[in-house]
């Protein structure tokens, strides 16, 4: 009789032990719930990660938390004498084994969570499962994680950890040309860079220049383009002009044409001196425009050209819109007596805004970060004397890059991308919430 | 009352007219856009063809024909080497990135496990950092790992960069797809693989046709990431190569740059017009995903 209660008190007690006997160690719980084949390999992994990995991941953060200690040391004639921490690739290495501790953390809470799940399986009598149908139960109801597991890992390393890094520089004083490795070493200064963005002056002026830039830039790119696109889908929607097909094909052209060539033509065509523009222009009589040099007239052709780039996309998407409009609501409209203009005022321009708002406020982003428009139509120039190393004509992208590949201010360049992300992101945001995805089903449950 | 009656035939001779002129101008406004739309292709098909060598030199009519820039390009830069960095970087990344879209949407939308929200969660949110904000540590990583002016470094870049949003593109569509159709497979004893190849994938055709495309004329248009990648003049890809004609002082290039645009733009234009209902699907479709 109390043999018997006492067995009922051991089995009561099978998933708190072999929760504790994992904690203690990986695998253990798992061989004491008999499962030998997965508690070995789990020990082994513990074992393994003890071994070779504490050493260089206490090293990794040492580097993460100092950025290195010794500075190099150069002789007299250069040679290198003592080599010298490297700040940044310390930071890297840091954070790569910081995402591989997180792994490591993410099984053995899974380990002990297991060693539970099957402890008390075996309390209420069940039969733990052998390695083999261990295996073939994962197959199938892990099925996703399979699927998912090589996009992971890529977003890990090509995302992921390149983000964390790109916010972390931000608080850190890497910048050229007192704070380069190998060089010299860098350190985390907090939030200094963000203040000297809102502060200094040569910064303030670039930074205020620059965005207000961007946003008239984005705003009118988006809005132009939007208009010129839904006059030409007006256009060829009319019933009686023919040959559609024909005209919308010419039209689609520019989109078709690969940007970076089509804008590379137009650099070419604005050419203050060689250009054709100006030599018409020359031709008829005016004066060549100073398309390059001039502030304003940079403004000015930028934005103009970027409508033969952009007006075909809204055209083709408004050309879609048109078609599905029920030709009955015209009807009545005619009946009840409405002009051309209110038809077009009442029915066709709200279905097209309606239709097309979460485009405009996507456009509207994708213009705000419209690196090649800018750097390879005018590379952010002419030059500004009011700015830190940026043109008239730079938008905050456009900047960014070249504080980052040319001036080497990556502290700088990594502060503005985190306020671009952010108003990106409120874009987004608003976008997502705006639209069918987020009320479906599966994004609630 | 005499005055009445005689309007009528007049409004209607009036309205006719007015149509007509209507008309006329719409006419006149798509002739006059498509000579601005076709003038900067024209020009540079000119440039490509005509003699002599400088942008001044190209006129509006053509005054001969000459094979002689193409020559020029063939033998005097990289640019076959570049036109051939550039097809082996988008079929790669074709290839590459649309196995790990498609299996990483598959997942969401068909299984339900734990972690599914978070994860789908993280992916709109990382979709929105501006691809740039990793440039640095990008850098770094290649260089770490010897990918750096390395072909497959940029591979990987654009591969694993076009992931999350793409694969949320593809999510959605799945999920669009009635479950009936693979149950019924399944009941018929299909398996998972078949399920996903013979019902699934003849589905999905046209939004596979969109991420294919896509990832493919990335790399023809992408300037950032292969000029921060590949550094020596044999490993460039067109983007940079033919940036580097034009982007200094001197235009004597500009012919070269004109033939080599033209060898570029041509296929891919007539790649995107053939697919260009695919393109627009699959753009609105993104939009409306967020």
């Amino acid at each position: 009789m109390s043999a018997v209660a006492g067995h009922a008190a051991v089995q009561k007690r099978i998933a708190p032990i072999s929760l504790f006997l994992s904690l203690l160690f990986m695998g253990l719980g798992q061989i004491y719930n008999r499962q030998f084949a997965k508690g070995i390999l789990l020990a082994l992994l513990e074992a393994g990660a003890l071994v070779f990995g504490i050493k260089p991941f206490r090293h990794a953060m040492w580097g993460l938390y100092t950025l290195g200690e010794t500075v190099q040391q150069r002789s007299a004639r250069g040679a290198i004498i003592v080599q010298g921490d490297h700040s940044i690739m310390l930071m890297v290495e840091g954070l790569i084994y910081l995402l591989l501790f997180v792994l490591f953390a993410a099984v053995y809470i899974l380990n002990v969570r297991d060693a539970y799940l099957v402890g008390k399986w075996r309390e209420q009598g069940g039969k733990p499962r052998n390695f083999r149908e261990m295996m073939s139960h994962a197959w199938e109801r892990g099925f996703a994680y399979f699927l998912l597991a090589p996009a992971f890992v890529f977003a890990l390393f090509i995302i992921v950890l390149p983000l964390v890094f790109g916010i972390l520089i931000a608080f850190t004083n890497y910048s050229g040309p007192n704070h380069l490795p190998p060089k010299a070493l860098v350190d985390w200064v907090g939030f200094d860079t963000f203040v000297s963005l809102v502060q200094l002056r040569a910064w303030k002026n670039t930074f205020l220049g620059v965005l207000t830039w961007t946003v008239v830039w984005a705003a009118l790119a988006t809005v132009t383009t939007y208009f010129s696109g839904m006059f030409y889908a007006l256009l060829l929607s009319h019933p009686r002009v023919k040959f559609k097909r024909f005209w919308r094909t010419i039209f689609i052209l520019p989109w078709a044409v690969p940007g970076v060539i089509s804008i590379l033509i137009f650099r070419n065509l604005f050419n203050g001196e060689f250009g054709p523009i100006n030599r018409y222009l020359q031709a008829i009589g005016l004066q060549a425009i100073p398309w390059f040099s001039d502030p304003f007239w940079a403004k000015f052709m930028i934005v103009f050209a970027n409508v033969w780039f952009g007006f075909p996309y809204w055209m083709a998407l408004m050309s879609g819109v048109l078609t599905n409009i029920d030709r009955e609501m015209y009807e009545a409209a005619e009946i009840d007596g409405a002009s051309g203009w209110q038809r077009f005022r009442r029915i066709t321009l709200p279905l097209l805004l309606f239709s097309t708002t979460p485009l405009v406020i996507m456009s509207f982003a994708h213009n705000f970060n419209n690196f090649n428009m800018i750097y390879l139509f005018t590379s952010g120039g002419p030059a500004n004397p009011n700015y830190s190393y940026a043109g008239s004509t730079d938008i905050l992208i456009s900047w960014i890059y070249k504080l980052t590949l040319e001036q080497n201010k990556f502290n700088m360049a990594s502060v503005v991308s985190i306020f671009i992300f952010v108003v990106v992101a409120s874009f987004s945001i608003w976008n997502f919430r705006h639209t069918r995805a987020f009320k479906e089903e599966d994004m609630i449950q | 009352m005499m005055n009445g009656v005689n309007n009528i035939p007049n409004m209607r001779g009036g309205y006719k007219a007015r149509e007509r002129v209507t008309l006329f101008l719409i006419y006149l406004v798509l002739t006059v856009t498509a000579i601005a739309v076709l003038y900067p292709i024209y020009w540079i098909i000119l440039g490509a063809l005509n003699p002599g060598s400088s942008l001044f030199r190209t006129s509006m009519m053509p005054t001969g024909l000459t094979f002689d820039h193409f020559r020029d390009l063939f033998l005097n830069t990289d640019y076959l080497n570049w036109y051939r960095n550039t097809l082996f970087v988008a079929t790669m990344n074709t290839i590459l990135s649309t196995v790990l879209i498609v299996m990483t949407a598959y997942a969401f939308s068909r299984f339900r496990f734990p972690g599914r929200r978070a994860t789908l969660m993280s992916m709109l949110v990382l979709q929105m950092f501006p691809s740039f904000m990793g440039m640095i540590a990008i850098y770094i990583l290649l260089l770490q790992l010897n990918l750096l002016d390395n072909l497959w470094g940029l591979v990987l870049v654009y591969a694993g960069g076009s992931i999350p949003y793409n694969a949320w593109l593809v999510k959605g569509y799945f999920d669009a797809l009635p479950k009936s159709l693979e149950e019924a497979a399944k009941i018929d004893g299909a398996s998972n693989a078949y399920v996903f190849f013979k019902v699934m994938m003849p589905l999905s055709v046209p939004i596979l046709t969109f991420v294919i495309v896509t990832n493919f004329i990335g790399p023809w248009m992408d300037f950032i990431f292969a000029r921060l990648v590949l550094r020596s003049t044999e490993k460039m890809t067109l983007a940079i190569g033919l940036y580097n004609m034009v982007s200094g002082r001197a235009n004597t290039d500009f012919t070269r740059f004109a033939a080599g645009s033209l060898l570029v733009a041509v296929p891919i234009a007539i790649l995107f017009l053939f697919l260009q209902r695919y393109i627009i699907e699959g753009l609105k479709a993104g939009a409306n995903k967020g």
